[in-house]
C-alpha cells in the first residue's frame, strides 16, 4: 500500500480586513475547519502561506503561536469547550489570568464580558447548570473578554436549538460592531449563512465562491 | 502562581477520585513515620537500656576476652591494671569478673556465665546491692528470663560449678536472693550475678577481672596494658545493625503501601491525559504552551501528596502522639529480637524523619505524575481539539 496524501486546502488566496463578518461554508471535508485552524495558529500550512496580523503562521514556534493565539485570537467551538471545574466566572476570566491582567482588572473585564452576552447574573454557576445555548454565550463571552482581533467559531450553533442560536448570532454581530472584531466562521448552519457578510464556499479544499454582501441575507438584519 | 492555583482547583474539582487517591497516600505517610518511628524508638530505647545495664560509658575488655567466644573467658582475666584500678577508687569504672560455671537446677545442667561484680557499684543499673550479704556463702542475682529458665525465686538455692584460675574444679550453693526485672537479655539470660571479692577468691582470681565498665559520660581512658578500651560506637555497633536489618522488612510494607498509592496517581494521571485531551486543546487555544500545560498536570498530580500531607496530619498526629505516649505493648516473645526493648516500644518522631518522609514522598509522587505527562509533549493542538492524542 502506497502513502496517501490527502491535500486538504488547495490554491486557496483569501484575506479579511478588519471587523469583517465571514464564513466558510462548504460540505463535510471541503476543508472549512483546516482553514480555520492554520488562520487560528493552531496547525501551520505544509505549503504556501498564511498571515495573521503580519505574522506568519508557518514561521512561528510552537510558543510564538501560543502567544499569538494568547494575544489576538478567540475561539468558539461547537462543542462549547468550558472547562467543567470551573465557574462561568473563572471560565470567561482563564485568558485573561494568561495574559497577566490584574485581579481588578480581570473582575471588571470578565463582568462586562458576562454583561454583552446577558449571563452576568450566573457567574457562580457551574457549566454543568447551563443549558446549550447559555454554555454557547460564556464560551462567547471568554472568546471576546480579552477584545481580540479576530474570532474564529467552529459550527458555534450547531449544537444549538434555532431561537439559541439566533440569539447567538445576534450577540456576536453586536460584538462586532462594538469591538470592532473580525469574526470568522466554519459552517454549514443555514441559520449563521443568513447573518454573514461575507460568504466563502470551499469544495474539495478550493474556493468556489467568494460572496461579500451589503447586509445580511436573511432574517439575521441587523436590528 | 496561576498554574499552582488552576491546579489545586482542578485537583480538588474532580471530588471523590482526588480524595482516594490522597486518602491511600495519606496511610502512606502515616504508616512510614510510625514505622520508622518505631524503629527510630527501639533503637534509642535499646541503646539506653544497653548503655544503662552493660557499656556504661564505655568498657575496657581484657586482652583476651571475645564475647561471642565463651572458650576465651578461661584466659580471660588479668590483674586490673594500676590506670583501671584508679578509675575504680574513684567510682568511674567499676570491674566485672566472667568465669564459664554449670549450675543444675532441679537435676538439670545448664551452662551458664558466672560474673563478679562488686555490690557498692552504682556505675550500671543492676540491683547490685542485693548481692551485700554478709550471712550468705555465695548469694546470687539473676534476671526474670533465667528464672524462668531454671524455674528458681528467690531463696531458692542452685549448685553452682566452675573452674578456678588453676583449672580445678569447685563449686558451692548459691542462694538466690533477688531476681531482678530488666529489658536487657545480654545481663540476664543463662548468667548469675555474684558479690565480686567472693568470686575473686572462689576462682582464685584475686583483684582480677574480665572487663571494667567506665561511668557514663567518661571522659579519661589511660592505657591500660593488657586491656583493650572498646568506646560506645563499638558497643553499640551490633545493636545499630539490628535496628537496621529490622527496618529493611519494615520498609517493604511501607514500599508496598507507597507503590500501591503511587499506583494509583499514576493510573489517575494516565486516565486523566486521555481523558482530558480536549480540554488541553481548549487550553492551547487559548494560549497556553504544552509546557505550561506538562507544568499543570504535573502538578496536579504532585498535589496529592500535599493533599495527603495535610490529610495524613490531621488523623495522623493525634494517632502518632498517642503511640508515642502509650507505646506499643511487646510480647514476652520480643526477646526474639536480640535486643532490650523492654515491655513497651515509645516510637521517637524527629523532625528529619517527618521532613524526609514529606520529601520522598512529594518527589516519588511528582515523578509518577510527570511520567504520563510526557504525551503532551507532542500533542498537536488540532489532535487535542479533536479527543485525539498525537
Amino acid at each position: 500500500m502506497g502513502e496517501h496524501i490527502l491535500v486538504a486546502l488547495d490554491k486557496v488566496n483569501l484575506s479579511f480586513k478588519k471587523a469583517e463578518f465571514a464564513g466558510l461554508v462548504g460540505p463535510s471535508g471541503s476543508g472549512k475547519t483546516t482553514l480555520l485552524n492554520i488562520i487560528g495558529s493552531l496547525d501551520a500550512p505544509s505549503e504556501g502561506s498564511a498571515e495573521v496580523m503580519g505574522i506568519r503562521i508557518e514561521d512561528l514556534s510552537h510558543k510564538q503561536a501560543a502567544r499569538l493565539r494568547n494575544k489576538h485570537i478567540g475561539f468558539i467551538f461547537q462543542t462549547f469547550n468550558l472547562l467543567p471545574v470551573y465557574t462561568i466566572f473563572e471560565n470567561v476570566e482563564f485568558p485573561l489570568l494568561l495574559l497577566g491582567f490584574s485581579s481588578d482588572e480581570r473582575k471588571k473585564m470578565v463582568m462586562d464580558a458576562l454583561d454583552w452576552v446577558g449571563l452576568a447574573d450566573r457567574a457562580k454557576s457551574k457549566p454543568a447548570q447551563l443549558s446549550g445555548g447559555q454554555s454557547q454565550r460564556v464560551s462567547i463571552a471568554r472568546a471576546v473578554v480579552k477584545k481580540p482581533a479576530i474570532i474564529l467559531a467552529d459550527e458555534p450553533t450547531a449544537n444549538l436549538d434555532a431561537e439559541n442560536s439566533h440569539h447567538i448570532l445576534k450577540t456576536m454581530v453586536r460584538l462586532k460592531e462594538e469591538l470592532e472584531t473580525t469574526f470568522l466562521f466554519a459552517t454549514h448552519d443555514a441559520k449563521v449563512i443568513q447573518y454573514l457578510r461575507r460568504k466563502i464556499t470551499l469544495i474539495d479544499g478550493k474556493v468556489a465562491k467568494d460572496e461579500v454582501y451589503d447586509k445580511p441575507t436573511g432574517q439575521g438584519e441587523e436590528q | 502562581m496561576i498554574i499552582p492555583r488552576l491546579a489545586l482547583r482542578n485537583l480538588l474539582g474532580a471530588g471523590l477520585k482526588t480524595w482516594l487517591n490522597v486518602v491511600v497516600l495519606s496511610f502512606s505517610f502515616v504508616i512510614i513515620i510510625w514505622l520508622q518511628g518505631l524503629y527510630k524508638g527501639m533503637g534509642d530505647q535499646a541503646r539506653v537500656a544497653q548503655t544503662n545495664a552493660e557499656f556504661g560509658g564505655g568498657q575496657y575488655w581484657q586482652e583476651n576476652y571475645d564475647p561471642f567466644d565463651p572458650l576465651t573467658l578461661q584466659d580471660a582475666h588479668s590483674v586490673i591494671p594500676v590506670s583501671l584500678q584508679t578509675l575504680i577508687d574513684n567510682g568511674q569504672a567499676t570491674p566485672i569478673l566472667i568465669s564459664q560455671a554449670t549450675i543444675y537446677p532441679e537435676g538439670r545442667l545448664l551452662i551458664i556465665q558466672m560474673k563478679g561484680i562488686d555490690p557498692a557499684q552504682n556505675i550500671v543499673n543492676l540491683p547490685s546491692q542485693f548481692l551485700d550479704q554478709e550471712d550468705e556463702d555465695l548469694p546470687a542475682l539473676i534476671g526474670t528470663r533465667m528464672a524462668k529458665n531454671t524455674g528458681l525465686e528467690i531463696g531458692d538455692t542452685v549448685t553452682v560449678r566452675w573452674r578456678d584460675a588453676q583449672g580445678t574444679f569447685d563449686a558451692r550453693d548459691a542462694k538466690i536472693v533477688q531476681i531482678m526485672k530488666t529489658s536487657v537479655p545480654t545481663v540476664d539470660q543463662a548468667q548469675i550475678w555474684v558479690p565480686l571479692e567472693k568470686m575473686q577468691s572462689l576462682t582464685r582470681m584475686e583483684n582480677e577481672a574480665t572487663l571494667a565498665i567506665l561511668a557514663q559520660g567518661a571522659e579519661e581512658f589511660p592505657q591500660a596494658s593488657g586491656w583493650i578500651h572498646k568506646d560506645m560506637e563499638f558497643l553499640l555497633k551490633d545493636i545499630d545493625m539490628m535496628v537496621k536489618s529490622k527496618q529493611v522488612g519494615g520498609s517493604i510494607v511501607y514500599t508496598i503501601l507507597l507503590c500501591l498509592a503511587l499506583l494509583a496517581i499514576f493510573n489517575t494521571q494516565v486516565l486523566s491525559i486521555f481523558r482530558r485531551r480536549k480540554e488541553m486543546g481548549t487550553l492551547m487555544s487559548m494560549g497556553m504552551t504544552r509546557g505550561k500545560i506538562i507544568q499543570l498536570f504535573t502538578l496536579e498530580g504532585a498535589l496529592h501528596s500535599v493533599l495527603a500531607a495535610v490529610v495524613a496530619a490531621i488523623y495522623g498526629i493525634p494517632l502518632l502522639l498517642y503511640s508515642a505516649k502509650k507505646g506499643w505493648a511487646m510480647p514476652e516473645a520480643v526477646d526474639d529480637f536480640g535486643m532490650a526493648l523492654g515491655e513497651a516500644l515509645f516510637p521517637v518522631y524527629g523532625t528529619g524523619l517527618i521532613i524526609g518522609t514529606t520529601i520522598l514522598i512529594l518527589l516519588a509522587t511528582t515523578i509518577v505524575s510527570f511520567l504520563p505527562t510526557r504525551k503532551i509533549a507532542k500533542l498537536k493542538p488540532t489532535d487535542a481539539l479533536r479527543g485525539k492524542m498525537t
